[in-house]
């Protein structure tokens, strides 16, 4: 129970001392806010609509299948780079590589994830 | 809240309490004065010597001035290039957003008087002071990076010769 102890002191030590720096920043500062001032920053501009924007979540899938591609340059530009000393054996496994994740891709298109419904 | 205005007021009241006001007031504008950051803010050409200044030859970072891409954690906004009648009123926002104490530097012929080639312009400000309180004016078109560099340490004195009772206003 005693080292449990320890970590309750921890916590509270630490929550503690966050809020006392903010308190006592609070306490000292001048603040001086108004209209102009409180308005949110668009590089100068004046905010135009809610900063609340929503994205279609079917952009989720796309990007998920974007990141096949991803990974492949990933791979694919080092492996490109050191072709000339690697020989037969990389490119067969690079052949491999590419057909596996050629794979997936067909799979979503498979499934119609392609597809913007 | 807002204790450090009133500061002064109270220590007054309190026998030998003007020293605390005073070392407080030296500390802190001592801190405030090397660590002006200021705005990424350019127009014109102005800008492309303000640049220079940051980069490594002049390395404003030296002085403690880092720029900062929010006016919310700017202290100083360095007015580099002509301010058309179109910017004005966005320099205006600018200069609101940031948050007290705040300083100008007028940079350049065109934000100190409307420039040497623009001056019968009808699209052009004549003078950022027409828009927002400049601390600083730096003659030029453009001035060089030393120049910009001895108006940041003429700002710099400027800072530190302030009165904590300049801040009740």
């Amino acid at each position: 129970m005693t080292e449990y102890l320890a970590v309750l002191i921890f916590v509270f030590a630490g929550v503690g001392i966050v809020l006392f720096t903010f308190f006592m920043s609070r306490l000292i500062r001048p603040s001086n806010p108004y209209p102009d001032k409180t308005i949110n920053y668009e590089c100068a501009e004046l905010p135009q609509g809610s900063s609340w924007i929503q994205f279609n979540n079917r952009f989720y899938i796309f990007a998920l299948i974007f990141v096949i591609f991803d990974v492949e340059a990933v791979f694919l530009f080092p492996w490109a780079v050191a072709f000339g000393q690697l020989g037969l054996y990389a490119l067969v496994e690079m052949v491999v590589f590419i057909v596996i994740l050629f794979f997936g891709i067909f799979y979503a298109w498979r499934k119609g994830a392609l597809k913007w419904v | 809240m807002g204790i450090i205005k009133k500061l002064p007021v109270y220590a007054e009241k309190v026998p030998g309490g003007g020293i605390v006001t005073t070392s407080i007031e030296k500390v802190l504008h001592y801190g405030q004065a090397c660590s002006v950051w200021y705005l990424l803010f350019g127009t014109a050409c102005c800008a492309i010597e303000l640049m220079c200044t940051g980069a490594a030859r002049y390395d404003f970072d030296r002085l403690g001035m880092i720029f900062r891409a929010t006016p919310r954690q700017s202290d100083l906004i360095i007015v580099a290039g002509t301010i058309t009648k179109k910017m004005a009123p966005r320099l205006r926002r600018l200069y609101d957003q940031m948050a007290e104490p705040r300083y100008v530097i007028a940079m350049g012929g065109c934000t100190v008087s409307g420039g040497p080639f623009y001056y019968d312009s009808y699209a052009v400000e004549k003078g950022v002071d027409h828009i927002i309180p400049v601390d600083v004016y730096i003659p030029g078109c453009p001035p060089r990076p030393e120049s910009l560099l001895e108006g940041c340490l003429n700002l710099q004195k400027k800072i530190k010769q302030q009165k904590l009772s300049d801040w009740q206003k």
